[in-house]
């Protein structure tokens, strides 16, 4: 076959995984269609590799034995160790390992553009056309591969979860970002023959964008509170689709621009999406925003003077003898774990003839959706669990509500103007004849604000760790 | 600009739109899940990895060229398998309407 024949085969099958890509996404509209979507979307990514591979080989002068050895020792290392943490990680720890291959990819495409640029400045061959993307590619690749990896540390708690602030610190990650900027800029103009770099002077350019760009994801990120991180993983996310496709620009490959903009329009959609369920704008968070997420846990008790403290066997009989029960699982339910011990008590319930739902808010736990993974591994049947909209006037007929280290998202202040959290959509758990909360303390949340819900009359307290308590409820029906 | 540059802002220019279709319509429930399916699909970034191996031709070159592939297989393998595991959970259908009791009865002790 001759080498054209075999480019235009290598061509459509690239085009073939893009559209595995396009369709994948779209099964994944539906639970029902989710899993065979990725599936599609893994085969079309296994048809461009291998697609990649035999045009590598069978090109004019074909590929180096080194070449080749990087190619597929790389790949073992690589896909060994990524196969291995996806397949021994704990779903609750899901979150930053997601974060972690944000952070590979967007390093891997930045490399690829710096790599790309020096072999075009040695040979004289670059050209504005590439120059504009390579740069852009390699900057954006680099605050990705920072960023993604600080807001991974700060989920999997090796960084403090709390907005860090240096002091000035704002003016630093604006002097970085000017750097970045100005070097990009004249990295362009440089190559538009607009200015003159001396030739030795480019690459030392280039060294101090990515430089900046690396110090920029760090500075972005770290002032931002550990409860924000879905937000943040999410535009990185976005971000490394957009660097995935400025590569695809250089390489004047398909493939690659085709997935590379489909991501970043994904990312950009649900960045968007997670902001809004949160009434908060992707700026207000950016800016660090209020307070950070795991303050909450460390606050002492004894903030509202007017609460009323509850025992577990009081709060036993309450869901045992109750028609209806609500559960509503929140951030605190997912740092202790407890979806497990959660499970076994709704079942104890079930068994004992009480209706038992779950109650998700759209943020609720560490991303869109987390909750309802997190619940779905303990095996909480499916139709159990209930989304805000549909569950909220079924509050009105709840015997008892049990809050599970949630906290915002039940706020009654949310419905008056004048508070951080108003106008942010909330579960109207204080509509149910009692309530419940299971909480380590009377810190707050992440908005920093005091919770009408607790000094409801209606309301007990359970003062333990949602896994503890959980588990001291269960004792205590099975007891009755 | 050459031909092949608009071809390729072209292109760029219909995914993200067809990107923005595709995905706005995919309910809250499935919202992690997607972010990691969107995550494994830029690890594609493997096959520029795999092209700038081929094309290194100093020993800086074929040392960025090793970390990219590293990187990029990472992204892909992790990512496909962490979202497969994720998906795996919602095996059961919530559509069929008896889907109240087939779930009641899946769990022990009910």
């Amino acid at each position: 076959m001759s080498q054209q024949w075999i480019y235009t085969i290598v061509y459509i099958a690239w085009l073939a995984g893009a559209a595995c890509f396009v369709l994948g996404l779209h099964r994944m509209n539906s639970p029902a269609t989710a899993r065979d979507g990725n599936r599609l979307s893994a085969a079309g990514m296994a048809v461009a590799v291998i697609a990649t591979l035999i045009y590598l080989i069978s090109r004019e002068g074909g590929m180096s034995g080194i070449a080749l050895a990087i190619i597929v020792v790389g790949f073992a290392i690589g896909g060994g160790g990524g196969l291995y943490t996806a397949r021994s990680v704990k779903m609750t720890a899901m979150p930053q390992l997601v974060s972690l291959f944000n952070a590979v990819g967007g390093g891997a495409a930045a490399l690829v553009a710096i790599e790309d640029f020096i072999r075009r400045n040695d040979s004289g061959t670059a050209a504005l056309d590439t120059t504009v993307f390579v740069v852009l590619g390699a900057l954006i690749g680099s605050v990705t591969f920072t960023g993604s990896l600080i807001a991974g540390g700060k989920l999997q708690g090796l960084i403090a979860g709390k907005s860090i602030h240096v002091p000035g610190g704002q003016f630093v990650t604006i002097g970085i970002a000017a750097v970045a900027v100005l070097g990009t800029a004249a990295l362009i103009l440089g190559s538009a023959g607009a200015v003159a770099i001396p030739s030795g002077a480019t690459l030392g350019l280039l060294a101090l964008v990515v430089l900046a760009g690396l110090i920029f994801g760090v500075t972005m990120v770290l002032p931002i509170g550990g409860a924000d991180m879905p937000v943040v993983i999410s535009l990185l996310n976005s971000l490394t689709g957009t660097a995935a496709a400025m590569a695809g620009f250089v390489l004047g490959n398909p493939v690659l621009i085709i997935a590379g903009a489909l991501v970043g329009a994904a990312g950009a959609i649900l960045t968007k999406l997670m902001a809004d369920a949160m009434n908060r704008s992707i700026m207000n968070i950016m800016i660090g925003g209020f307070g950070g997420g795991d303050d909450a846990i460390d606050a002492i008790a004894g903030a509202g003077g007017s609460v009323r403290e509850i025992g577990a066997d009081d709060v036993a009989i309450q869901l045992a003898y109750a028609q209806h029960v609500i559960i509503v699982p929140g951030y605190g339910l997912a740092v202790a774990q407890a979806q497990h011990a959660v499970r076994e008590l709704g079942e104890l319930l079930e068994s004992r003839g009480v209706d038992v739902k779950y109650a998700i808010h759209p943020v609720a736990g560490r991303m869109p959706g987390h909750m309802n993974v997190l619940l779905a591994e303990a095996n909480v049947p499916y139709p159990q669990l209930k989304e805000m909209e549909e569950i909220n006037p079924e509050f009105d007929r709840c015997d008892v509500a049990l809050v599970i280290g949630a906290n915002d998202v039940t706020n009654p202040a949310a419905r008056r103007p004048g508070s951080p959290v108003s106008g942010m959509p909330i579960l109207d758990v204080d509509h149910a004849k009692s309530i419940v909360v299971i909480k380590r303390s009377m810190g707050r949340g992440y908005a920093g604000i005091d919770n009408e819900l607790y000094s409801d009359p209606k309301t007990g307290m359970l003062f333990a760790d949602a896994k503890d308590g959980l588990a001291a409820l269960t004792a205590a029906v099975k007891a009755l | 600009m050459s031909d092949q540059l608009l071809t390729s802002l072209a292109i760029f220019t219909l995914a993200i739109l067809v990107g923005f279709e595709v995905i706005s319509k995919v309910p809250t429930t499935l919202h992690t899940p997607l972010m990691s399916g969107a995550n494994s699909i830029h690890g594609i970034v493997l096959v520029g990895a795999m092209i700038i191996a081929a094309e290194a031709n100093n020993p800086f070159g074929y040392l960025l060229a090793f970390i990219a592939m590293v990187f990029g297989a990472m992204n892909v393998v992790g990512g496909y398998v962490v979202t497969d595991r994720m998906l795996q959970m919602f095996r059961k259908k919530p559509t069929a309407a008896k889907a109240g009791t087939e779930g009641a009865t899946d769990a022990p002790g009910a």
